[in-house]
């Protein structure tokens, strides 16, 4: 059947833009947290404010959409997920909560003392969401959530060594691309702070190579099977793009290429979850493949047709949001102290 | 694994029970302002635009500003109420994710439409010239409607469970266009529809009638407080009359929802109508009846039959008494806002003035925690009133639960990041409203030079 495949393919799609997107606004607010005292760490935290502000929600939504995607394509595959790592994703919920709100709340807010409290709020969900969100991935990839509703472990499920090394990868994955993405915003706006993060970018890309370095012995330890799918076929051209992207993006980085390496940092990270993804396919659980998962074809025909329609109204708004956004910088530039501790 | 033959505990299904409707019944108060603030917004910006009035301009920014907040604090608890449908009830998914999955998956497109627009709306506001900027607020109120009517759609068919066949215990022959317009989606949709405008309209309200009952008669507060109660006060009686029509659809679709909200414990002709009263060892007391009212209400024949609940097995009743006063309180608090309603308009129409009196204030301050109380209780009585069944006669709420143990613990810390979440929300938006006379633009310090009056 080729409708499973489409919807497959549109799920894999929307995990990537939240992961790249997503985990860029998760990693600002891990650059949030290390930006120092609230006086010294003032211009870093307005930048990263200012870049977040007017996208996370809606980058926020390809989270929602995978989600509603998944159960009403693959329902039995949502529900055993769901079920088994029942704690981690309560945790990754209480999480979006906490940084959700205490984004929107720090910004309103004027007072040192309450943008300080809702700040930190914001920064530590920024870390702790990710982290929970990359051990479930961890779990399903090393394929410790078996079919069936609370079938697998409720701890082992996420709390193993792919699940942690998955979760510590999406956190810095993230913070990386945050600090990509945000050395070319200051350099727009504000440049000696371009310099800081670009430092951070470099930092954070060799921590980042070294963890997913680490993390090939990790696999091929507790998780024999999946290596053995990695080192192989096409999950093994994408395991070598990701590298590449990787090495290109950190020269880029140091020559100053702000935008070029955007793409390229985007790139490195997008091909690690497709390198996964071809891995696993066409099992999405422990022996269930794609086709024995899908909804009936009445629904697949349906949702392919839903989700063309709704394509067609999202991609030029999504893209004038960024357009807007990107194009004209702000009339004043973040580095005003507007009413700071009034 | 050992757990699977397990089933739930009475006190971890008893747990996700109290989780889902803490989530979902805070989600709720939130999303009525995603659904009902951008219509004011809009209306109060294109006055402002329209007759260059800096009290229309003032207001939208402060709206506007709110709802930023708003928007964000209801994006987040809505996505706790997507993960919650699988984490607490897999059972539901599991067997039919893909049948509810339609409404879900365009509600998904509405969101992003939504959250899009928004942020261009909040944060452009300098960017875009004021037609321009207004027209990017139109996308926002259309999907805040449209996103209402999705969901909804999907709780009216746990409701009236259509569009699928069991085959040997097994799901087939899904039609999920069938799903979504079952019966119960008209009176469903329309009745939650307006009660968002309702929730929306009299909070706001609430706020300036607080003010002017402080002595603070300036234009300012009057229109904003007339703006937002009118828009409310006029939907009252529709709200009422689609609440007939709900009432007459679970007469005819749900009799045993019916029983529970009435306390009819024993089938009868010419049945009365109970107002007031609580049931006790299987019968109403202290209720006052009106004679043949219930018949008559329901079918439009004061003789018609009500089903009794004594027809129905123990364990396929719902709670009586949670129901039927819950039910109470929606009607009650219905006609109340028809009496302020119709006192504000009374006063309008003879002498084009506010009312003076110190009542209707009160009253007034009142309106918007009590539109608010209406929407939970009605919520209570048709989520309630299914129960045993989280698919009508089809899947009980104890087969959908998730089995593993200690759900418990996540109830509890719920509980308390949704108090958290409650004191900061009002914290932040008591200092939104306490904010100097010309507020920045919302949200964002950048706009500081707009010239705002
Ligand atoms: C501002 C809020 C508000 C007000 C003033 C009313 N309602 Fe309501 N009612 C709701 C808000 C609401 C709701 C929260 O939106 C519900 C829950 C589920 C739904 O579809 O609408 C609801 C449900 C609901 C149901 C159950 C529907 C079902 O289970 O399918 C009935 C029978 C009524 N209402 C009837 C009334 C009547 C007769 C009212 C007249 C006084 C009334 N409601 C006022
Ligand atoms: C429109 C979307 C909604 C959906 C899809 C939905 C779905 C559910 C589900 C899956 C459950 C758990 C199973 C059950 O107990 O039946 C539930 C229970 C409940 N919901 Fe809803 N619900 C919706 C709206 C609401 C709202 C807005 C409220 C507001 C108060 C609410 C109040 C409740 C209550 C009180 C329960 C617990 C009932 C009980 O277990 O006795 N629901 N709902
Ligand atoms: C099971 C029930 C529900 C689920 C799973 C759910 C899910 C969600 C999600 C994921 C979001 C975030 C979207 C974003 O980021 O913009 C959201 C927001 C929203 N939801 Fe719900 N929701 C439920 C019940 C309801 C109900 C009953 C309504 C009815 C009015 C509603 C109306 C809204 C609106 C208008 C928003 C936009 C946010 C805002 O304006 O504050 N939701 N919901």
């Amino acid at each position: 059947m080729i409708a499973d495949d489409i919807l497959l393919a549109e799920l894999g799609l929307a995990v990537t833009a939240y992961a790249l997107l997503g985990g860029a606004d998760f990693g600002g607010g891990f650059w949030d947290l290390f930006a120092g005292g609230s006086r010294r760490g003032m211009p870093q935290r307005r930048l990263i404010e200012h870049a977040i502000g007017p996208v996370w929600e809606a980058n926020h939504v390809w989270l929602i959409y995978a989600v509603v995607l998944l159960w009403s394509a693959f329902p039995t595959v949502f529900a055993a997920v769901a079920s088994t790592c029942y704690i981690p994703l309560t945790l990754a919920a209480l999480g979006i909560i906490g940084r959700g709100a205490g984004f929107a709340f720090r910004k309103t807010s004027t007072s040192l003392a309450s943008r300080r409290a809702f700040g930190a709020v914001f920064a530590f969900s920024s870390v702790a969401t990710p982290f929970c969100l990359g051990a479930v991935a961890g779990g399903i990839a090393s394929g410790r959530v078996p079919p069936g509703i609370a079938a697998g472990g409720p701890f082992t499920s996420w709390l193993n060594p792919t699940s942690v090394l998955s979760g510590l990868l999406a956190v810095g994955v993230g913070a990386y691309l945050a600090a990509v993405f945000l050395t070319r915003d200051a350099q727009r706006e504000r440049s000696e702070l371009a310099e800081t993060f670009r430092r951070r970018a470099l930092g954070a890309g060799v921590a980042v190579g070294a963890l997913a370095a680490v993390g090939l012995v990790v696999v091929a330890v507790d998780a024999p099977a999946l290596f053995g799918l990695l080192a192989s076929g096409p999950a093994l051209a994408l395991v070598v793009a990701s590298i590449a992207s990787g090495a290109v993006s950190l020269v880029l980085l140091a020559l100053r290429r702000y935008v070029a390496v955007r793409v390229t940092a985007a790139l490195a990270a997008a091909a690690i979850i497709w390198a996964w993804g071809a891995a696993q396919y066409p099992l999405l659980l422990p022996g269930v493949t794609i086709s024995q998962a899908a909804a009936g074809p009445a629904v697949l025909h349906t949702l392919v047709g839903v989700t063309i329609v709704g394509t067609v109204v999202l991609a030029p708004s999504l893209w004038w949001m960024f357009h807007l956004f990107q194009r004209f910088p702000a009339a004043g530039a973040p580095e005003r102290a507007d009413g700071e501790g009034t | 694994m050992e757990l699977l033959a397990v089933a739930a505990t009475p006190v971890d299904l008893g747990a996700a029970r109290v989780q889902m409707a803490l989530s979902l019944g805070w989600h709720i108060v939130i999303a009525c302002f995603g659904v009902g603030m951008p219509a004011l917004l809009l209306f109060t910006e294109w006055r402002g635009i329209r007759t260059g009035d800096p009290v229309y301009q003032m207001l939208a920014r402060r709206w506007a500003r709110a709802m930023g907040v708003l928007f964000a604090v209801g994006a987040v608890s809505g996505t706790i109420l997507s993960f919650e449908m699988g984490v607490l009830w897999p059972g539901l998914m599991d067997s039919f994710g893909d049948v509810i999955g339609l409404p879900f998956t365009l509600e998904g497109f509405a969101f992003f439409v939504e959250a899009i627009f928004l942020g261009i709306y909040l944060y452009a506001w300098d960017r875009l010239p004021p037609r321009a900027h207004l027209l990017s607020g139109v996308p926002v109120l259309l999907a805040g409607v449209a996103s209402a009517f999705f969901v909804v759609t999907a709780n009216a068919w746990m409701n009236q469970p259509h569009g699928f066949e069991l085959r040997g215990g097994e799901v087939a022959a899904v039609n999920p266009w069938v799903a979504m317009f079952n019966p119960a989606t008209p009176p469903q949709t329309v009745h939650m529809i307006i009660a968002a405008f309702m929730v929306a309209g009299f909070a706001t309200a609430s706020v300036y009638a607080a003010a002017i009952l402080r002595g603070r008669r300036e234009r300012y507060h009057r229109l904003g407080f007339t703006l937002p109660f009118t828009v409310a006060a006029v939907l009252t009686p529709v709200q009422i009359g689609v609440g007939d029509w709900a009432a007459h659809f679970v007469a005819d679709y749900q009799p045993v929802k019916l029983a529970a909200m009435e306390g009819v414990f024993t089938t009868q002709t010419g049945a009365p109508l109970h107002v007031g009263g609580v049931a006790i060892d299987g019968e109403m007391r202290y209720a006052v009846e009106i004679p043949n009212g219930l018949s008559l209400l329901a079918h439009f024949d004061p003789d018609a039959t009500i089903l009794g609940l004594n027809e129905v097995a123990a364990a396929n009743q719902p709670p009586v008494n949670v129901v039927h006063l819950s039910f109470q309180a929606m009607v009650a608090i219905g006609f109340a806002l028809l009496a302020l309603s119709a006192w504000f308009a009374g006063m309008w129409w003879r002498r084009r003035a506010l009312p003076r009196s110190r009542l209707f204030w009160l009253g007034a301050v009142a309106a918007g925690p009590l539109a608010a109380v209406a929407l939970e209780a009605g919520w209570v009585t048709t989520e309630v009133g299914r129960q045993p069944w989280i698919v009508y006669e089809v899947m009980r709420t104890s087969e959908a639960v998730n089995p593993a143990p200690g759900l418990w613990v996540g109830l509890v810390l719920l509980t308390a990041v949704y108090v958290a979440l409650t004191v900061a929300t009002i914290y932040v938006l008591r200092r939104l409203a306490r904010d100097g006379p010309a507020p920045l633009a919302p949200q964002e310090s950048d706009v500081t030079n707009q010239p705002v009056p």
